[in-house]
């Protein structure tokens, strides 16, 4: 059963990348122009499945730090600087902005973590909108341009899109090292028990402050993107409402789970443009299959089909429980 | 010789309630201390403040030698400390030998080479001598999660020795733990303080155990010490007998 769950996710991989790379081909702009945004929205949502799934802190300021990239990108790139520079910049801004946030994680827990950050995530939210000196207020950004890689211009949309494929492509690569390395496995330690993970040398302090910290970059770099794709920023894509949908793809998809994020965007991305043929209705079509999911799968999509292909514990131990004491270990049936 | 742990006036207030009040006992090198008294007596309370976990109100813990007070858990692990809980704490979503690895591995390099050195360093294969050496080897890739009670109680035992420390403490090690399982935990500990001359203090509410593991043992009543001496000797002081059954 090990294998043909290796080989189902494995065949389930190869295919959507096989999409991924033939998608632009197969759609107008305008559904190029969303599958760009499922990619930006994915990278923000692998961030806080980091900070939320692994490590288990709950966090409402992933838009503030997908707003923070962007204005970062967007003010510095009209003025001149090159994308490149503007993109390490957003990605240590909100790594270190999100190191800051973690201070209060180490106090308060849960619902009163997530009261903390979703305060943070409103003042933002008002410095963007209030602070015209700085982000012109409601006008926003115009005109930022997109960038060049080693002379090729990625201004039209079908190289811009391949463009923030490879970045998403490299992204998972960096987080799929991250969660297999000890730091993966001090992230979920420290979700699933704190005080123990203490006891035994872990640093818990050290890795929930890094878990938002790289969440937070994550979502600086998603916010850099972002704002090359839109080239045109204003602060309503960064309240609250982002933060909470940012949440439900991660929760939908799998919180904890790898590919959650990647799922879960397709859901709170994708999801609501292929059901527009209902037309007036589609959002209450929407919300209502959400809200199903959530019933019938609290642990997201793949917890569900976790849950579906592991053979039951109980048949491949046997009816009898295994005693440690018996002279030879004993083998689990196949 | 300098004792490898030495509890000085300790003392441990919770508003007007005196949880620990001045106990100081000293460990010497690989001995098995056994800590018994009533429940209520201040025992897991005790444990807590010389591991850090609450701050005690006053007195002093010293590590061969060295002032550890107030010392963080982690960083007292990182000294050779290491510790149970009276309740099970295993990380249920990890596979039993990844909760090995990870009571192992923060004892290796620094963080930094934790994320981009070498992803093995020798765990795993520790990981599965402590496997075998605790007979969970059919176990191995299972959740923790999904092991029965007894397993998991081994388990957390396992964990507490992955970084083959030198002082153990253990909080009721065998509570509800069945005969044949105590048996063989008692075996394991044994061995590994033979072994390895690891030291161990034991909470345990079951005297037996106590009694055939323990080479010398501190009785507690109302955070107190009220008794200190040898197994057979405590086992017929009166102070002790009337602590157990009451007045």
């Amino acid at each position: 059963m090990m294998v043909s769950k290796k080989t189902l996710a494995v065949a389930a991989m190869a295919l959507s990348v096989v999409f991924l790379l033939v998608a632009p081909f197969l759609f107008k702009p305008y559904g190029v122009f969303i599958l760009s945004t499922w990619v930006v929205m994915t990278i923000a949502a692998i961030g806080l499945n980091l900070t939320l799934g692994y490590a288990g802190q709950v966090s409402l300021a992933q838009a503030a730090f997908v707003g923070i990239g962007s204005y970062i990108t967007a003010y510095l790139t009209t003025r001149g600087w090159p994308f490149w520079s503007t993109y390490m910049l957003a990605g240590t801004s909100c790594f270190i902005v999100g190191w800051l946030l973690g201070y209060p994680a180490l106090r308060v827990q849960h619902h009163y973590l997530a009261f903390v950050t979703l305060a943070f995530n409103t003042l933002v939210y008002l410095i963007f909108r209030n602070e015209e000196w700085l982000t012109r207020g409601i006008y926003g950004i115009m005109n930022i341009p997109r960038p060049e890689v080693l002379g090729w211009s990625m201004a039209k949309p079908i190289p811009f899109y391949y463009f923030l494929l490879a970045h998403l492509a490299l992204i998972s690569a960096a987080t799929w090292a991250l969660i297999q390395s000890p730091w993966g496995r001090a992230f979920i330690a420290v979700r699933e028990n704190p005080i123990r993970a203490l006891s035994l040398g872990v640093d818990t302090r050290r890795y929930t402050l890094m878990a938002f910290a790289l969440g937070a970059g994550l979502g600086g770099i998603s916010g850099s993107l972002y704002a090359a794709l839109v080239q045109f920023i204003d602060p309503t894509p960064f309240a609250l409402g982002l933060s909470l949908n940012l949440l439900l793809m991660v929760i939908v998809g799998g919180s904890g789970y790898f590919f959650g994020p990647f799922l879960g965007a397709v859901v709170a991305v994708l999801l609501p443009e292929w059901l527009r043929f209902a037309q007036g209705y589609y959002l209450m079509g929407y919300a209502a299959l959400v809200m199903l999911l959530m019933i019938f799968c609290p642990t997201g999509l793949l917890g569900f089909a976790d849950r579906l292909l592991t053979p039951k514990a109980k048949s491949d131990s046997g009816p009898n429980p295994v005693l440690p004491d018996s002279a030879a270990p004993q083998k689990a049936a196949g | 010789m300098t004792p490898v742990l030495e509890v000085r006036n300790l003392r441990k207030t919770f508003g007007g309630i005196v949880a620990v009040d001045d106990v100081s006992f000293n460990v010497n090198d690989g001995e098995i201390l056994g800590i018994i008294g009533p429940n209520g007596s201040g025992k897991s309370t005790l444990f807590n403040c010389i591991l850090g976990q609450l701050q005690p109100s006053a007195g002093e813990v010293f590590l061969h030698g060295k002032a550890v007070t107030r010392t963080r858990p982690c960083d007292l692990n990182r000294l050779g400390v290491s510790r149970t809980f009276q309740l099970l704490q295993i990380f249920p979503q990890l596979t039993v030998r990844e909760n090995l690895i990870l009571a192992g591995q923060e004892h290796q390099g620094t963080m930094l080479s934790r994320l981009f050195g070498r992803r093995d360093a020798g765990l795993t294969g520790a990981a599965n001598q402590m496997i075998e050496f605790f007979r969970l080897g059919h176990l191995a890739d299972e959740k923790a999660g999904g092991l029965s009670y007894g397993q998991q109680k081994l388990l957390d035992a396992a964990m507490a020795f992955m970084a083959g420390p030198r002082l153990v403490l253990l909080d009721e090690p065998a509570g509800g733990v069945n005969l044949t399982m105590l048996q063989s935990l008692r075996e394991r500990l044994r061995a590994i303080n033979a072994e390895q001359g690891a030291t161990f203090v034991v909470i345990e509410h079951n005297m037996e155990f106590v009694m055939a593991l323990c080479t010398r043992i501190v009785v507690l009543a109302e955070g107190r010490i009220i008794a200190e001496g040898d197994p057979a000797d405590v086992r017929r002081n009166p102070k002790v007998i009337e602590a157990y059954l009451g007045h």
